[in-house]
Parts: C-alpha cells; sequence; structure tokens
C-alpha cells in the first residue's frame, strides 16, 4: 500500500488557482522530490498536505487513513512532518528543547508531575534527553544542544528544523527547501544526510528543492508542478529530460 | 562540590531563588523581634509578597505564553471577593480557623482561574490584540459589578440584590456580607508575613518547574512560533488555556492574601483598576519579560521605592518614573548588558574564593 496518495487536490486564492487537480502517489520508504519555479505552487501543496489550508477539491490518504480536511496538529499526530522554506525554529528555546518539543506526544508525563517533579518527570526527561540527543548526533549538532537555537549559523538552523520535524517520529517527511540558503558543500553533506535518515528511521520524504540537478541526485522520482499544475511526474531520467520541463526551467 | 555541579541546572537556580527568600524572610523576623523594623516596612512585608506573587503569575502569560494580558487586576479582585465571601459567612464557624484560610485561598484560586478559563475559552482561539482588549475589558467590568453586588446571610439561607442592601429582606439577625461599593467589612485578618512568603516560594516553584517542563516547553513553543507547534502536534488551545487559567489562579491567591490582610475590602479603580494591572505589568517588564527571578526583584523595588520617596511629596511620581527610565536603560542598553556580564555576582563570587571561570 502507498505511504501517501493524493487525488485532484486544489485551492485556489481569490481568483488564483495556486494547485490545481495535484495527484502523488508515494510509495513506503521513497524519496520523491517536488520541483518548480518560484511560485509554481510547491509550499502551497505543503500547506495543503499539512492541513495549513483546507483544499477546496480533493482527497489526501496517509497509509491507508483518509486526512483530509484534519487539523495540522491531528495531521502530524497521524504521522505528518514538516519543515518550512522560511526558518520557523523555536527561538528562545535551547536547540535541545527544540527536539524534545518534537518528542512532546511520544513521551508523556502530566503537567502537575511536571510542576511536583514527580519521579515520572525525571525518568521521561531522561528518556527525551537521550532521544533528542541521539537525533542531534544524526544531524551533528550534538555539540550545540545546549546553545539557544537562535544562535545557531543559517546552515545548522535549517537542519535543526529537520531534527525537530523528525522527532514526532513521522511516517513521511515533508522538507521544504531544505537546503536553501546553504553554500555548496553544505548541500551536498546535507543530502548526504537526508539519505541516511531516510535509511536510519523508515520515514519516506517529500522534498521541495529549486535546484533539478540537485535532486537528481538523490531522489528516486520527481514531480514538476509549474502554475499549480503537474508538467511532469517520474523517474529523474525521463522527467529532467522532458522539454516541457527544459522549457519551463528556461523560461523562467 | 561535584554534586552540586551535577545537579539540574533549574534545580539549583531554585534553591538559590528560594534560599534568598528564606534569608530575607529570616532577617525580617529578626528585625521585627529586634524592634529595628519601621512600622511602615512592616506594614510592606505582606503586600511585597502578593505583589510579588502577582508579578510572577502574569509573567506566565506575558512573558512564557507571550499574550498580553491587561486584566490581571481583575483575577485578583474574583480572588480576594470570592475568598473574603466564604471567610465572612463562615466567620462564626471554620472561617475563623486557619484551616478556614486554607479554604479560602484555594476557593480564591478556583473562583479566578474559572473567570481565567471562561474567558481564554473565548479568546485565546484569536488572534492578536483581542486578548489585550478583552481582559481590559474583564478587569473594569468586574470590579463595577461587584460595586452593585449585595449578597447577605440569615437563617434562610443567602440572599442576592443588584440593587441594595433593603432589597435583601434580611431576617433581624441576618448579616450584609457584601454590600456593594461598600464591599466586605471584617474580614479575619488571616495573612501573615509567613504564610505569604510561603505562598511566594509555592508560586516561584510553580512557575519556575512548569518552564522546565514537559507543558512549560509547549508553552514556550507556542510562544515562540504558534505555526511550527502545530506542525509538530502541539495542542496550542489547550496550552494556552492552562497557562492563562494557572496564572489567574494565582493572581487569585494573592487577592485572598490581600483581602485577609485589610479590614474593609471594596474594589476601587485604585486596588483593582486598570492603573493596578498596568502596574504588575510593569513589574513583568522591568524584571525581564520571561524572568521569574526578575520578576519579584521589579515587584519588591517598585512597591518599596513609592514609598520611600514620599519625603518628596509633590516629586515622588516624577522621580519614580525616572527611576524607571533608568531600570529599563539598565535593562536592555548594550553596553549595561555587557557591564553586567563582566560584572555578575557568579563572577564576583569565583574572584573572591580564587577560581577562575574555567573551573566553574
Ligand atoms: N495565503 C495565500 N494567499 C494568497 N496567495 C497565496 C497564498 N499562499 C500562496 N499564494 C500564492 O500561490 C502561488 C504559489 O505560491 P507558493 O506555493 O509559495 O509557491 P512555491 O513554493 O512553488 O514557490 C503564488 O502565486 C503565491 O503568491
Ligand atoms: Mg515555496
Amino acid at each position: 500500500m502507498a505511504m501517501l496518495t493524493v487525488k485532484n487536490l486544489g485551492i485556489s486564492f481569490g481568483g488564483l488557482r495556486a494547485v490545481d487537480s495535484f495527484n502523488i502517489t508515494i510509495e513506503k520508504g521513497e524519496l520523491y522530490g517536488l520541483i518548480g519555479p518560484n511560485g509554481a505552487g510547491k509550499t502551497t501543496a505543503f500547506n495543503l498536505l499539512t492541513g495549513v489550508y483546507k483544499p477546496d477539491t480533493g482527497t489526501v490518504t496517509l497509509d491507508g487513513k483518509n486526512i483530509t480536511g484534519l487539523s495540522t496538529i491531528e495531521i502530524n499526530k497521524a504521522g505528518i512532518a514538516r519543515t518550512f522554506q522560511n526558518i520557523r525554529l523555536f527561538k528562545g528555546l535551547t536547540v535541545l528543547d527544540n527536539v524534545k518539543i518534537g518528542l512532546h506526544n511520544d513521551y508523556k508525563y502530566s503537567t502537575l508531575a511536571g510542576i511536583l517533579r514527580l519521579p515520572s518527570y525525571f525518568k521521561t526527561e531522561r528518556q527525551m534527553s537521550e532521544k533528542a540527543m541521539d537525533i542531534l548526533k544524526v544531524f551533528d549538532l550534538d555539540k550545540e544542544a545546549h546553545l539557544l537555537s537562535a544562535n545557531l549559523p543559517y546552515g545548522k538552523q535549517r537542519k535543526l528544523e529537520i531534527a525537530r520535524a523528525l522527532a514526532t517520529n513521522p511516517k513521511l517527511l515533508l522538507l521544504d527547501e531544505p537546503a536553501a540558503g546553504m553554500n555548496p558543500s553544505e548541500t551536498e553533506e546535507l543530502m548526504k544526510t537526508i539519505t541516511l535518515i531516510r535509511e536510519k528511521y523508515g520515514v519516506t520524504i517529500l522534498l521541495i528543492e529549486h535546484d533539478m540537478k540537485l535532486v537528481a541526485g538523490i531522489c528516486e522520482k520527481i514531480f514538476v508542478l509549474n502554475f499549480g499544475t503537474e508538467l511532469a511526474n517520474g523517474l529523474p531520467g525521463e522527467v529532467l529530460n522532458n522539454p516541457e520541463v527544459i522549457k519551463a526551467y528556461l523560461g523562467e | 562540590m561535584k554534586k552540586w555541579n551535577t545537579i539540574n541546572k533549574s534545580t539549583r537556580n531554585n534553591i538559590i531563588t528560594i534560599g534568598v527568600i528564606v534569608v530575607i524572610y529570616a532577617v525580617c523576623q529578626l528585625m521585627i523581634a529586634a524592634g529595628a523594623m519601621s512600622n511602615l516596612m512592616q506594614g510592606l512585608l505582606v503586600p511585597l509578597c502578593y505583589y510579588s506573587i502577582l508579578a510572577i503569575s502574569l509573567n506566565l502569560t506575558v512573558g512564557i505564553l507571550g499574550e498580553l494580558s491587561l486584566g490581571h487586576a481583575g483575577f485578583m479582585c474574583v480572588g480576594a471577593f470570592a475568598g473574603a465571601f466564604f471567610s465572612k459567612s463562615t466567620q462564626n464557624g471554620i472561617g475563623s480557623s486557619f484551616v478556614g484560610f486554607l479554604i479560602a485561598l484555594l476557593l480564591g484560586a478556583i473562583a479566578a482561574a474559572l473567570f481565567g478559563a471562561l474567558i481564554g475559552v473565548v479568546v485565546l482561539r484569536l488572534r492578536g490584540d483581542y486578548l489585550a482588549i478583552v481582559t481590559l475589558a474583564f478587569g473594569e467590568i468586574i470590579k463595577n459589578v461587584i460595586n452593585v453586588l449585595y449578597i447577605g446571610l440569615d437563617g434562610k439561607g443567602f440572599h442576592f440584590s443588584m440593587k441594595d442592601s433593603e432589597a435583601l429582606n434580611l431576617e433581624e439577625n441576618g448579616t450584609i456580607i457584601i454590600n456593594g461599593a461598600k464591599g466586605i467589612t471584617g474580614t479575619p485578618k488571616h495573612t501573615t508575613f509567613t504564610i505569604a512568603a510561603l505562598l511566594l516560594i509555592a508560586a516561584y516553584l510553580i512557575i519556575s518547574n512548569l518552564i522546565h517542563s514537559r507543558s512549560g516547553r509547549a508553552i514556550q513553543a507556542i510562544r515562540d512560533n504558534r505555526i511550527a507547534a502545530e506542525s509538530v502536534g502541539i495542542d496550542i488551545t489547550g496550552f494556552k488555556l492552562l497557562a492563562f487559567t494557572l496564572s489567574a489562579a494565582m493572581a487569585g491567591v494573592a487577592g485572598v492574601l490581600y483581602s485577609h490582610n485589610i479590614s474593609t475590602l471594596v474594589a476601587t479603580p485604585k486596588n483593582f483598576g486598570y492603573n493596578m494591572s498596568i502596574m504588575i505589568l510593569v513589574f513583568v517588564v522591568l524584571g525581564g519579560i520571561g524572568n521569574i527571578r526578575g520578576s519579584i526583584i521589579a515587584a519588591v523595588i517598585l512597591t518599596l521605592l513609592p514609598e520611600y520617596l514620599r519625603f518628596l511629596q509633590d516629586y515622588r511620581m516624577l522621580i519614580y518614573a525616572i527611576v524607571l527610565i533608568v531600570i529599563m536603560i539598565f535593562n536592555w542598553n548594550p553596553t549595561c548588558i555587557a557591564w553586567r556580564k563582566n560584572h555578575s555576582l557568579r563572577d564576583i563570587l569565583h574572584s573572591l574564593t580564587g577560581k577562575n571561570k574555567k573551573e566553574a
């Protein structure tokens, strides 16, 4: 069974059809690329999948469960986590605490236990810290664990966002331009990390990227969006040689 | 010493803060016993505690949750009247005992929490400045409602009226408990410096422990980025409501301390009005948004200051304003921040004990 099945998804903002008849099927464990020129509707598609916007049309099915129209919170609990194109960290909290918030729904103790510092507080907090440090190590952020997240350099902030999303133990991870603003060597390292977390955590990934070549390097399949609609969808070799795709990118 | 370093950082901060409060408390008691404390100062000890509790609790809403509330005095008012109402109507029974006072404290907290939750449910789903406006209105409304509220007690039970005390139709032996604008008179004076100081410590511990717990982290996540918090499955409404209700409940406790420290409780613009809410907000802002210890320090300094500036008479508020500005500059000016870093108490302590920073 497919991990994600999206049928005929669409939304309009006023007169603008930002996403129209969006159809995609992602198999479990796949690394899928979503590309397209600026303003094509990629981020909007993510916002539809995560319930930030309610779709006008279409359905979203995650691992056999219909999640169309659910709230962002419920969708996260159902198993979709994401990062943001414009970084959204919890800036007043440490790097470690940012990841611990991702663990919020899997590691529980009551508010009262926290205030009274009951044994369950100490036990669960220790487990959370260990788990969070494990995740931070994967992203090579463990040395900065106690730094305020706002004080991280830009590239590491992007990585921390992925770490936080991963901490919610998602089935599907949506990454919105994770390499934006990184230099080539940082980008290369990030792409390695992304392939690594897919292996390690068995998570399915849908990744938005502006740079086609970069996507072709790691993605098994690529979906090209242009003016809110599908331009091409398939294996990287086919898609990147598609004349329509070349035209859309050259015409930019 | 090694053990000390391995203690969780927030626990260490708790111990230090509570230690300082206990020492100050002990010094005050010694001074009172030795007759070395002025009556003015003695009379300020309890207010210092409840103002500190108010500041801490508002900091939960403003600093930790990041929502602006302009009606904190309203929750204090609800707690003050709920607690005093209980103590007064049971004054011949349990209300005269210490247990009765504990019940009054609990009732004050619950009543204020109910109002907090009620307003929270209505407003917290909205975004932007609605909360500030609604809490402001709430503070003013609650004060005015209490001013036209008459409640009496006689053999037949409670009587209510919104008109006047005559309309209560009390029997011969009945007593008026809340007498409209004249409020509640003769509430037992249960509040002591000891209880107030203990409750301050409790309030500090509650908020400080909350901040470093799972729920407190969620509340701060909502403050820092609501959309990101939703994206990782944080129940925004629930945690906002939790913070707001807890904050109101603690203001209610401060209110009960207040109403059991005075002989006549009336709701005036001075004690429960807009000005009071703003004053508490000033404590929070000057003490540092989100800084619980700072809230206490600011509440103490800014409560003592006007009292000790009385000799300046007409110039008092002018000097007060100047001090506020100076503190603000001290808090936020980059040069001052750098100076504070280089002259922190910790470094001075370390240099005294002959240790350098690295070892610590
Ligand atoms: N909330 C919104 N209201 C109105 N228009 C929007 C909104 N969000 C996105 N759009 C529009 O939808 C189109 C697609 O935007 P977006 O999904 O951000 O593109 P991409 O991520 O592919 O660069 C753009 O024209 C953008 O202006
Ligand atoms: Mg985008």
